[in-house]
């Protein structure tokens, strides 16, 4: 597909004009990306960040209401899960399609479909790390006379720190990736060079985009990582 | 609870009983007994004897079904559970201390939630520390880096760090070494000694009961079978199951009991032949005199006072007459 769309005429204006690497679509021309790094990359990387940032953290305040209510009332917990699974089960071509007929080719139709994939992930890792709280922590708290809410602010969240933070990796990692289809629907980030390379053929296109995508995934999660170190230094602190 | 902090007070079961729903027996029946204050109560018996539950319903971990609990004569029933909680040091063997707090934070939760400036909390923790046999440089590190038998000191100044009048202490020592334990279980009498608090002390070891307790209540199915120091409960057990319960050799426990200048001594006779008797500190245990005895090969001992001088001699039937265990002594 890529060939024929080549193929079929010059999309690209400098596709003609460019340096002899671009004319012959090399897999990757410097020149080109440097000299669009500014105007192209920037701006869509700022916006792929935007779209991330806004569907993760949203994401994150539902899910977090959702699990402290599971927490403390067991039912709720099986319905929510019921319902952000079958959310996370929509493709998500599908799914940003969807939205269009009730909130159009907007930013608005993106975000509810990527907070609607973190929510699974983000619930059931808050979930699980409150659950893994070690009773005996519990059990000094209580005898202590620590209210139910100093147990949840002063012990159980702290506790479950790790698996809340191995929670929103894989929801960003996981988003930053889905974002891109997001331009599917006209809202940019790094989806929307990925797309227009696809229609030219433009190899050099396609691929920084890609790469910039992958590169920021990695850059989250290792910024994720060093946040989780900061928050919780008692997880390295042991014997020797 | 207004109870001046440090001081200690009595604790007074009345007719306590629990039931748990969906059972139909008892796990406590009717239980009365008093804890002066100040002293050590142990809870002993078998699994399933209610010791656990009884200790738990003094801060109400575990709710009362009928009968009171009173603290230095309040109704435990009476009282804000928060409060209650706060006012009473609680240890139980898995420590639980906070993985993600420092040991500072740690032993500090009970004071910061009474609202303790920051500079009388770090005094107090400082204190503490000292007084459990840890440095003041561990304040700052977590419980992860230290040792089971640390982290257990460390759970005894966090119980102690509001200075509650009465601790509640659920086989503190059980998930310890043989050897780590007998040394804490040193450590806490010598620091029982020092601020005098009124202890509930829960175990199934009765080694541990004797050693530790003023007094000891054994349990059984709920019920209170025999409430006495352990002098008392070696010498006459109330029935069998007592008698099973602490061991054919109640007898020689009994001898554990005592030191050797605890007792009156015959006079070192001048015409024996006293040169050839084995020496005896006089801080010696009469069962460890009769150890020596047996493995000397002798009946008698001469037992030295602290600065090395003949203080009198014992006899292997002054030892017998104190293993008796039907011979109760005052």
């Amino acid at each position: 597909m890529l060939v024929q769309l080549a193929q079929a005429g010059p999309v690209i204006p400098t596709f003609q004009r460019g340096s002899t690497c671009e004319r012959e679509n090399r897999h990757f021309c410097w020149d080109w990306f440097s000299s669009h790094w500014s105007n192209t990359f920037v701006p869509r990387l700022v916006e792929h960040i935007e779209l991330v940032a806004i569907a993760v953290g949203i994401g994150f305040v539902i899910a977090m209401a959702c699990a402290l209510i599971a927490y403390r009332w067991k039912w709720f917990d099986g319905p929510a899960t019921g319902v952000f699974a079958f959310f996370y089960t929509i493709p998500s071509l599908a799914f940003f399609q969807l939205m269009v007929p009730f909130t159009g080719l907007t930013r608005l139709s993106a975000e509810i479909a990527l907070i609607s994939y973190t929510l699974l992930i983000l619930f059931r890792n808050i979930v699980t790390g409150l659950h893994e709280v070690p009773p005996d922590a519990l059990e000094a708290a209580q005898a202590m006379g620590l209210t139910r809410n100093q147990t949840l602010w002063r012990v159980e969240l702290p506790l479950a720190l790790p698996a809340i933070m191995a929670g929103i990796r894989i929801a960003t990692v996981t988003t930053i990736s889905l974002a891109t289809i997001a331009a599917f629907i006209g809202v940019g980030g790094l989806g929307q060079p990925i797309f227009n390379a696809i229609q030219t053929g433009f190899k050099t296109q396609f691929i920084a985009a890609g790469v910039l995508a992958v590169l920021l995934a990695f850059v989250a999660d290792a910024l994720l990582v060093l946040v989780q170190r900061l928050l919780t230094p008692w997880a390295r602190a042991r014997v020797g | 609870m207004d109870r001046e902090a440090g001081s200690a007070a009595a604790i007074e079961f009345c007719d306590v009983s629990k039931r748990y729903e969906g059972r139909e027996t008892h796990a406590v029946h009717e239980l009365s007994l008093s804890v002066p204050a100040g002293d050590i109560c142990v809870l002993i018996g078998p699994s399933g004897s209610g010791k656990t539950t009884a200790m738990k319903m003094v801060n109400r971990l575990i709710d009362i079904t009928s009968g009171d609990i009173t603290i230095g004569g309040q109704s435990v029933r009476r009282l804000d559970l928060t409060e209650l909680r706060r006012g009473i040091g609680y240890v139980f063997q898995q420590i639980g201390l906070f993985p993600h707090m420092s040991i500072e934070d740690n032993i500090g939760t009970v004071p910061r939630l009474l609202g303790w400036p920051k500079q009388r909390i770090h005094g107090r923790v400082a204190e503490l520390l000292e007084l459990v046999g840890l440095e003041p440089s561990d304040a700052k590190r977590y419980p992860g880096q230290f040792s089971g038998g640390q982290r257990q000191r460390i759970g005894v100044a966090r119980a102690m760090a509001a200075d509650p009048p009465i601790m509640l202490m659920d086989e503190p020592f059980g998930a310890i070494d043989p050897i780590t334990r007998e040394r804490l279980t040193d450590d806490f009498l010598r620091l029982h000694a020092e601020v005098r608090k009124t202890v509930i002390f829960v175990t199934h070891d009765i080694d541990e009961a004797i050693k530790v307790g003023d007094r000891v209540a054994i349990l059984k199915a709920g019920r209170l079978v025999q409430y006495g120091t352990p002098d008392e409960i070696l010498a006459a057990p109330a029935d069998d199951f007592v008698a099973d319960f602490v061991g054919a050799d109640r007898g020689l426990k009994r001898l554990r009991l005592r030191r050797l200048r605890d007792i009156e001594l015959e006079p070192v006779s001048e015409n024996g032949d006293v040169a050839d008797l084995p020496t005896v500190d006089e801080r010696t245990s009469l069962r460890d005199a009769l150890s020596l005895m047996v493995t000397q090969r002798v009946t008698a001992l001469v037992v030295l006072d602290e600065s090395g001088e003949p203080r009198g001699m014992v006899g292997m039937q002054t030892l017998a007459h104190f293993a008796d265990a039907e011979e109760a002594t005052a």
